[in-house]
C-alpha cells in the first residue's frame, strides 16, 4: 500500500433541489488497496461515487488525483483518469450483445469497420476473468440479473483501469460468483489498481477491504480498518446495534394446511418436473447456481411466463397460465429480481409505485382511490422506512436499497397472503433487512406463506423453515431449517457443474 | 436548517420547477404578448374566436392521441380515422336515410371501432403501434374515398349543429372544453388512466403489477379513435359536408401539440392540459403568421422550427432533472 492516496475526495458536498445528500464528505482511494464504503440505504454512497465517475459534480469541495486536483464534467474524462466505474444500476443495451456491451465505446476496428473477430476475443477474455461462461453472441437482454451483473463487472475490467469503483456489485451474484470476483479483485490489488467497493454484505468488508469509511446520513462518521468486527461496523452505519440478524420466528406450519402447490411444473429449456407445497405460516427458501432455473420458476408460478406442463394451485385451485392477474387476485405477490426492468416505473412517483397492485381493487367506480392510496402508501413507506423526502418524488431519484423496498412495499399493501420472492433484499443494508425480515415473519404469523429465492445464502439459511435446491432446472434436494448448512446447500446446488469442468 | 429557510427554498424551488415544467405555456404567453404588440388584428374579439374554432380539431384530436403517448404508442391514423367517422356518419344519413342524431352516433362508433382495431393489432397482433396505425392511416382514407366515391357527402343537421353556435359562442369551443374536461377526467382520476401512465412508463413493471396491459392498450386506442371522430364530425360540421380529403396530415399537428405539451414519446409522461397549450401554441403562430401576410410555405418552415426547438429544450430539461 503506498503512501499517497490515488484518488481523493476532500470534503465534497452535493445538493438535489432543497436535499444536501452528501456533507463534506472525504474519501481517499490508495493505489493496491480495496477501500470500503459502508453506510444504511440512503447514505449517499452511490452519490459520492458518481461523483468520482464523472456522473454528478460536487456542489463543494474537490476531487484531486494523484494529489492533483481535477474536475470531471463528463465520464469520459473520469475513464481518460483511469477510473473505471461499475454502477449499482445496470448500464446495459438489452437489444444488443454480450461482447457488444463489454466493448461499448470500445469497439475494436480494422479499416474503420468494427472487427468482430477483435471484438469477440476481447470480451472473452474479459468474461473469462470473471467466469461468465455464455456466449458472447447473446443479447444482453436475454441473461438474467446476475448474468447482467457480470457482464457489466467484465465491461469495467476491460479498461485497464487504475482505480477501479464497485458500487454494490455483489448483490445480485451468489457466492460462487462473488468469489470468482474478488480473486479478480485480488489480482488487480496485486498490480497497485486502487479499488473502492460498497457492498450491505458486511462478511464481505473484511474478505476484501483494507479500510472503511462509514456514512450516515450523507456525512462522514468514521474510518476504521476492514478487520473491525461486523458488530461495530453495524453499530457505525445505524447508530445502534442489531441482535438478531436473522429474527426468524417460526409459526405453526406443522400440520396446517398447504396454500401453495406446486405440480410437476415443466417448462422446456428451463426447468423440469418441479412440485413443492408451501404450508399455511411457511417460508420456503430455494437456492442454486445462477442459470439453476430459480427465477423462471417462480416467475412461471407468479403468472409472469407461460409453463409447458404441470399445476400451480393456491388453497387447492389451480391458477391459469401465464395470468398475473389470475395469481393475485388469489393473493400472490411477486419481488421480481429486477427492480428497474420489471419492478417500478422510474418515472413515476413512490406513492403511484407502491400502489398499481391495488389500483383496480381499491377503485370505486372505475375511479382511483387517491387520498385511501396515499395513506396507505404514507403508512407502508414509514413502516420499511424509505428513505425519500416526499412521496411523491419520482421512484428514480431514490437510493438503490429504497427502491427495492417500494418494490416489496406494493405487497404490503396489497395484502398478499403467498408472496414469491426473487431477491428481496437485493442492495438493502443490514437494519432495513431485519425489518422486511420482520415483515415476513408477521405474513407468515397470520397464515401466509412465502417462497424466497435469495443468493445470498445465509438469508437463505437464516430465514428458511425448508430449503429445496434448484441445480440444472432440477429439484436437486431438500433440507429443513435445521440440517441445512452452507457447504451442504453449496455442494448440493453445485454438484453437476464441478464435476462438468 | 429552519423551518423558515426551508420554506424559502421550497418557494423558489417552485417557481423555478413551475417554469420548466410549464415551458409550453411560458412560450404561448410571450407569443401572444409578441403578436399583440405586432398586429392590432390578433387581440380582436373575431380573431379569438377564430383561434378558438381552429384549436378545436386538432386539439381535440391531440387529446386522443396524448392517450395514445402516455402509454408509449403513437397514433398515427388519427387523421383519416376523423375523416372516415364523417364520411360514415354522412352516409348513413344520406344513402341509408337514418336519423340525423343516428348517423352523428354511428360516425362516433366508426371512429371508435377503427381505434379499437388499431389497439387489437398492437397489443395482440404484437405490431408496433407505429405500424398498426401506420396500415390504418391508408386504410381508413381508402375506406373514405369508397364510401364517398371521392366526392363530399352532406351532413345531418346534427352534425352541422357540432360546427354551428350555441348562443353567442361557436359549438366547437364548447365541445372543445368539454372534452378537455372529459380527457383530462379520464387520464388523471380514472384506475385506466393512471394505468396509461404505467404501461407507458415500463410496460413488463405494470404487467407484474397485474395491470391488464393488453385491454388498456385496446381502450388507449379506442379512445384516441373516439376522439378522432369528434374532430372528424366538427370539422364536417363547420363545412355542412364530410369531405374525403378531410383532415389530411393532421396525425402531425396532434403529435407535435402533444410533444410540445411536454409528453415523452418514450411514454409515461404527459398531460391533457399541456397537449391543449401545445395545441394553442400550434394555431396561435399559424393565425399570428397569417395576420403579419408570412406565405403558408414559410408557415410550415416556422413550425417545423418550433416543434424542434419546444423539443430540443424538453430534453434538456429532462437531462437536468435527472442529474
Ligand atoms: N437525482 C436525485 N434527486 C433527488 N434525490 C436524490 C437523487 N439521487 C439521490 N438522491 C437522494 O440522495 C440520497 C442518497 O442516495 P444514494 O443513492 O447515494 O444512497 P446509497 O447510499 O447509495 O444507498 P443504497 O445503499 O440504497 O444504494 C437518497 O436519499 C436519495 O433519495
Ligand atoms: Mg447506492
Amino acid at each position: 500500500m503506498s503512501e499517497h492516496p490515488v484518488l481523493t475526495l476532500k470534503q465534497v458536498s452535493k445538493s438535489f433541489g432543497p436535499v444536501n445528500v452528501i456533507k463534506e464528505v472525504s474519501v481517499n482511494v490508495y493505489a493496491g488497496a480495496v477501500q470500503v464504503l459502508l453506510g444504511e440505504n440512503g447514505a449517499g454512497k452511490s452519490t459520492l461515487i458518481k461523483m468520482m465517475a464523472g456522473v454528478y459534480q460536487p456542489d463543494g469541495g474537490e476531487i484531486l488525483i494523484d494529489g492533483k486536483t481535477v474536475s470531471l464534467p463528463t465520464t469520459r474524462a473520469a475513464e481518460e483518469h483511469g477510473i473505471a466505474t461499475i454502477h449499482q444500476e445496470l448500464n446495459l443495451v438489452n437489444s444488443m450483445s454480450v461482447a457488444e456491451n463489454v466493448m461499448l465505446g470500445r469497439t475494436p476496428t480494422r479499416f474503420g469497420m468494427v472487427d468482430r473477430k477483435a471484438l469477440r476475443q476481447q470480451a472473452r477474455a474479459a468474461l473469462d476473468l470473471i467466469g461468465l461462461d455464455v456466449d458472447v453472441e447473446t443479447p444482453v437482454g436475454e441473461l438474467g440479473i446476475a448474468r447482467q451483473q457480470l457482464v457489466e463487472i467484465a465491461k469495467a475490467l476491460s479498461i485497464n483501469a487504475r482505480i477501479l469503483i464497485l458500487d454494490e456489485p455483489t448483490a445480485a451474484l451468489t457466492r460462487h460468483e462473488t468469489e470468482s470476483l474478488f480473486k479478480v479483485v485480488a489480482d488487480l490489488r496485486q498490480q497497485g489498481v486502487g479499488m473502492l467497493f460498497i457492498s450491505h454484505h458486511l462478511d464481505e468488508i473484511a474478505e476484501i477491504g483494507d479500510s472503511v469509511t462509514v456514512l450516515r446520513d450523507g456525512e462522514f462518521v468514521a474510518e476504521v480498518p476492514a478487520s473491525t468486527s461486523e458488530d461495530e461496523l453495524v453499530r457505525l452505519m445505524v447508530g445502534r446495534s442489531i441482535e438478531d440478524q436473522f429474527p426468524r420466528r417460526i409459526a405453526e406450519s406443522e400440520g396446517s394446511a398447504g396454500i401453495l402447490a406446486v405440480e410437476h411444473l415443466t417448462s422446456k429449456g428451463k426447468f423440469e418436473d418441479i412440485s413443492f407445497t408451501v404450508r399455511a405460516g411457511e417460508i420456503l427458501g430455494i437456492s442454486g447456481l445462477v442459470g439453476a432455473g430459480r427465477t423462471e420458476l417462480i416467475r412461471a408460478v407468479a403468472g409472469a411466463d407461460r409453463y409447458d406442463t404441470g399445476t400451480v394451485k393456491i388453497r387447492g385451485k389451480a391458477l391459469p397460465k401465464g395470468s398475473v392477474q389470475a395469481a393475485i387476485r388469489a393473493g400472490l405477490g411477486h419481488v421480481p429480481e429486477d427492480r428497474k426492468g420489471q419492478g417500478l416505473v422510474l418515472d413515476a412517483s413512490v406513492n403511484e409505485n407502491l400502489g398499481y397492485a391495488t389500483l383496480a381493487s381499491s377503485a370505486r367506480m372505475g375511479l382511483a382511490d387517491f387520498s385511501g392510496q396515499r395513506s396507505r402508501a404514507e403508512a407502508v413507506a414509514k413502516t420499511l422506512r424509505i428513505r425519500m423526502h416526499s412521496i411523491d418524488q419520482p421512484v428514480r431519484s431514490l437510493s438503490g436499497g429504497n427502491q427495492q423496498k417500494a418494490v416489496f412495499g406494493r405487497w404490503i399493501i396489497a395484502a398478499s397472503t403467498v408472496l414469491l420472492l426473487d431477491e428481496p433484499t437485493r442492495g438493502v443494508d443490514v437494519g432495513a433487512k431485519v425489518e422486511i425480515y420482520e415483515l415476513m415473519n408477521a405474513i407468515t404469523e397470520a397464515g401466509g406463506a412465502i417462497v424466497m429465492v435469495s443468493s445470498e445464502l445465509p438469508e437463505v439459511l437464516g430465514m428458511s423453515d425448508r430449503i429445496l435446491v434448484l441445480r440444472d432446472g432440477r429439484l436437486a434436494g431438500e433440507f429443513t431449517a435445521a440440517e441445512a448448512t452452507e457447504d451442504k446447500v453449496m455442494t448440493l446446488a453445485a454438484r453437476d457443474v464441478n464435476e462438468e469442468h | 436548517m429552519s423551518t423558515a429557510t426551508l420554506d424559502a427554498k421550497r418557494t423558489s424551488f417552485d417557481v423555478k420547477k413551475f417554469l420548466a415544467n410549464n415551458g409550453a405555456l411560458v412560450g404561448l404567453v410571450v407569443l401572444c404578448i409578441a403578436l399583440f404588440i405586432a398586429t392590432p388584428d390578433f387581440l380582436t374579439g373575431r380573431n379569438l374566436l377564430n383561434i378558438g374554432i381552429q384549436v378545436s380539431t386538432v386539439a381535440v384530436l391531440a387529446f386522443g392521441m396524448t392517450f395514445v403517448i402516455v402509454a408509449g404508442g403513437i397514433d398515427l391514423s388519427v387523421g383519416s380515422v376523423a375523416a372516415l367517422s364523417a364520411m360514415v356518419s354522412g352516409w348513413f344519413f344520406v344513402n341509408a336515410g337514418l336519423p340525423g342524431w343516428l348517423a352523428l352516433l354511428g360516425g362516433l362508433t366508426a371512429g371508435l371501432l377503427a381505434g379499437v382495431v388499431n389497439g387489437l393489432a398492437s397489443a395482440y397482433g404484437k405490431l408496433p403501434s407505429f405500424i398498426a396505425t401506420l396500415a390504418m392511416l391508408s386504410i381508413a382514407r381508402g375506406l373514405t374515398l369508397v364510401i364517398s366515391d371521392g366526392r363530399p357527402i352532406k351532413t345531418s343537421p346534427e352534425v352541422s349543429f357540432l360546427g354551428g353556435n350555441l348562443g353567442p359562442v361557436p359549438m366547437p369551443i364548447v365541445i372543445l372544453l368539454v372534452s378537455a374536461l372529459v380527457a383530462s377526467f379520464l387520464l388523471n382520476r380514472t384506475v385506466v388512466g393512471r394505468s396509461m401512465y404505467a404501461v407507458g412508463g415500463n410496460a413488463e413493471a405494470a404487467r407484474l403489477s397485474g395491470l391488464p396491459v393488453k385491454r388498456i392498450i385496446v381502450i388507449v386506442f379506442g379512445l384516441a379513435g373516439l376522439f378522432a371522430a369528434l374532430a372528424g364530425l366538427l370539422l364536417a360540421g363547420r363545412l355542412d359536408s364530410a369531405q374525403p380529403q378531410a383532415a389530411t396530415g393532421y396525425e402531425l399537428d396532434a403529435i407535435a401539440a402533444v410533444v410540445i405539451g411536454g409528453a415523452s414519446l418514450a411514454g409515461g409522461l404527459g398531460r391533457i392540459s399541456g397537449t391543449f397549450v401545445g395545441a394553442l401554441v400550434l394555431v396561435v403562430i399559424r393565425n399570428g403568421l397569417n395576420l403579419l401576410n408570412v406565405t403558408s410555405f414559410w408557415q410550415q418552415v416556422v413550425i417545423g422550427v418550433v416543434i424542434a426547438l419546444a423539443v430540443g429544450i424538453d430534453v434538456l430539461r429532462r437531462k437536468n432533472r435527472s442529474s
